[in-house]
């Protein structure tokens, strides 16, 4: 509020009442234009979090409170329990690849001319852009039970044939293996993106004093894009562990419900099976892990804000 | 660039190094292709299949190559009534929240980068925190919501198009408010200063100033909200089933999977089709493109 009546124009010629008005002034037009944001998001984004809570307390058809019954419910059931384990190794599996094989496509990208870098960076981020719906589809085809591009391959090797969506195994292989080929991609540009803000001097002194690759890699490039890498897999890990799309359209959380994580188990609940409540305490269980970002996050800000 | 080659060794004589190089460059050039093979796979399969008869589909020949290509299947799409109805909802509720988006972000981010009012620094962050709340933990006490709002309106949101482009904002909107505080944090104060001395509006000062120069920003996040408009799929899934409701992406995996008779020639063309408005903006405009991809990291 302070700055605000700096900043204002010909402060010391201007009578101090008429200051303040301005400011005054300044500070409600501010609000006005901020307003419309303020309703998107107090309706249709904390208003219907908050809802979620409530609808989780109630009965089937939502007429009576049942408390933690819902709760208790889920907590009996083994499939429950094998979507948290699920949601759980899908995540962290999923934003390990995607983590490691930007990383060291950003590397490969960063190593050739420059000239040539614009281009394969063009080629290598198409995954990301299509979308996830649609891309999946073609995974869904090239993993089809009885004419899979892939085990025609395999079997003109002499392999057998592999049940890509048909075994649990290969079918939580087979989501996350979609799910890299997705977000790798966004990995890759950041970590480019990272790795071009290194001033260049740093490898040249480091070279000079006989530095050598894993050296300058781990007292240099790490270090540099320490923040960047943070943030990006803060960002994948929550994307990745409330993903929908991709499980739903390869798997739709089959065979047997052995690959749901929580967004498909909580639409098969909720919307599919019509039990809104029980949906909603499985898409709670989600917030746990917003939670922990955000404090991460506000952490990071406030960082920021004392360094000025 | 070329100092950070990929060969180990601390201080080799000079010649051996030059030829180190050398021999990282063509391996990097072999692993990129192979990452660039693993990344393509998919749409180049797309793409194949699309050229296919069902017959030549489910025939045993390779599947990797087409031996009769022809276009019946896009000439099947494109002049089916079913699918130019997800085209066209799809295009509307795109565009309508690529404008609801701008106006409502360029608006807020104005006003939390510049003119700031009580509570403005709190909001900021507070945007930040809402991008983070995914659609999936949102669409259950949605769904419920608008149904409460048909019994006390009277109008029917759930399996209508157009109640989307009310949704759709939410996951927009934080985000592009983000990128454009970014940018328009970046314009310098004595820009904006001078004009209001001599007397212009903030909205002056935003129209005339802050948009074109903050144009860039106002681009990469347009292309952001389009992308991700058109790729939603969870919420048109939970609130639209009759097929003249659908957009295209769920339209095109609801619709054309039909029980067990798989037209996988058809399929692959639908999504190739629903692919491609977000290809081509990301073939025309790429530097805007990743640049708003990257803005939420660097600026955040």
């Amino acid at each position: 509020m302070a700055s605000n009546a700096a900043t204002a124009p010909d402060g010391a010629t201007r009578p101090r009442s008429s200051l303040r008005k301005a400011a005054q002034r300044r500070s409600t037009i501010a609000f006005l234009m901020a307003l419309p944001l303020i309703l998107l998001i107090a309706a249709l984004v904390v208003y219907p979090a908050g809802y979620a809570i409530h609808l989780s307390t109630l009965n089937k058809s939502m007429e009576e409170f049942v408390g933690f019954e819902n709760f208790e419910y889920l907590f009996e059931r083994e499939t429950f329990w094998m979507v948290v384990w699920q949601s759980s190794i899908f995540a962290i599996t999923a934003v390990v690849f995607k983590a490691l094989i930007g990383f060291v496509v950003a590397h490969l990208v960063h190593n050739i001319p420059l000239k040539g870098q614009r281009k394969w960076r063009g080629m290598l981020l198409v995954p990301w852009v299509i979308p996830p719906a649609m891309s999946t589809l073609a995974w869904l085809w090239l993993f089809d039970s009885s004419y899979s591009a892939f085990n025609w391959i395999i079997e003109g090797l002499g392999g057998p044939r592999v049940p890509w969506l048909g075994e649990t195994g290969w079918a939580r292989f087979s989501v996350i293996l979609v799910n890299v080929w997705y977000g790798a991609p966004f990995f890759m540009i950041m970590y480019l993106a990272a790795l071009k803000s290194v001033p260049e001097q740093l490898y040249e002194a480091a070279e000079i004093d006989g530095a050598g690759w894993w050296q300058r890699m781990w007292f240099i490039t790490l270090p540099m894009m320490r923040n960047i890498i943070a943030i990006t897999v803060l960002f994948s890990t929550i994307v990745t562990f409330a993903n929908f799309d991709i499980v739903r359209v390869l798997t739709a959380g089959g065979p047997i419900d052995t690959t749901h994580v929580f967004a498909t188990y909580a639409f098969k609940l909720g919307i599919e099976s019509s039990d809104i409540p029980l949906g909603a305490a499985v898409s709670l269980f989600m917030f746990p892990l917003l939670a922990l970002a955000a404090i991460f996050i506000l952490r990071d800000v406030n960082k920021r804000g004392n360094q000025g | 660039m070329s100092t950070a080659t990929a060969t180990p060794g601390a201080a080799p004589p000079r010649g051996s190094m030059k030829q180190n190089r050398r021999w990282a460059l063509i391996w990097s050039y072999v692993f990129l292709s192979i990452f660039a093979a693993f990344f393509l796979l998919p749409p180049i399969y797309m793409f194949i299949t699309s050229l296919k008869t069902s017959a030549e589909v489910s025939a045993a020949t390779t599947p990797w190559w087409v031996h009769n290509p022809t276009l019946d299947n896009y000439k099947a799409l494109l002049t089916s009534r079913e699918f130019m109805i997800f085209f066209r909802n799809s295009v509307v509720v795109s565009t309508c929240v690529v404008i609801i988006t701008m106006l409502i972000s360029i608006l807020a981010a104005f006003s939390l980068a510049r003119m700031k009012f009580w509570g403005s620094a709190t909001l900021a962050t507070g945007v930040f925190l809402t991008y983070l709340v995914p659609d999936t933990l949102l669409f259950i006490p949605l769904f419920k919501i608008f149904a409460w709002l048909h019994e006390v309106t009277d109008i029917q949101f759930i399996n209508r198009w157009w109640m989307l482009i009310i949704l759709y904002p939410t996951l927009t909107v934080p985000f592009c408010t983000w990128i454009m505080i970014g940018y328009f944090a970046s314009i310098p104060k004595e820009l904006d200063e001078a004009a209001i001395m001599d007397g212009a509006s903030y909205m002056q000062v935003l129209t005339r100033i802050f948009i074109p120069v903050a144009l860039p920003g106002i681009i990469a996040a347009t292309i952001f909200a389009f992308t991700v408009s058109w790729a939603q799929f969870l919420y048109p899934l939970a609130f639209t089933t009759s097929t003249d409701q659908l957009l295209l992406p769920v339209g095109i995996v609801t619709t054309l999977i039909k029980g067990d008779v798989f037209n996988w020639g058809q399929i692959m063309t639908g999504a190739l089709l629903g692919a491609l408005p977000p290809l081509v903006i990301y073939a025309f405009l790429m530097d805007y493109y990743i640049a708003g991809l990257t803005a939420g990291a660097t600026k955040g």
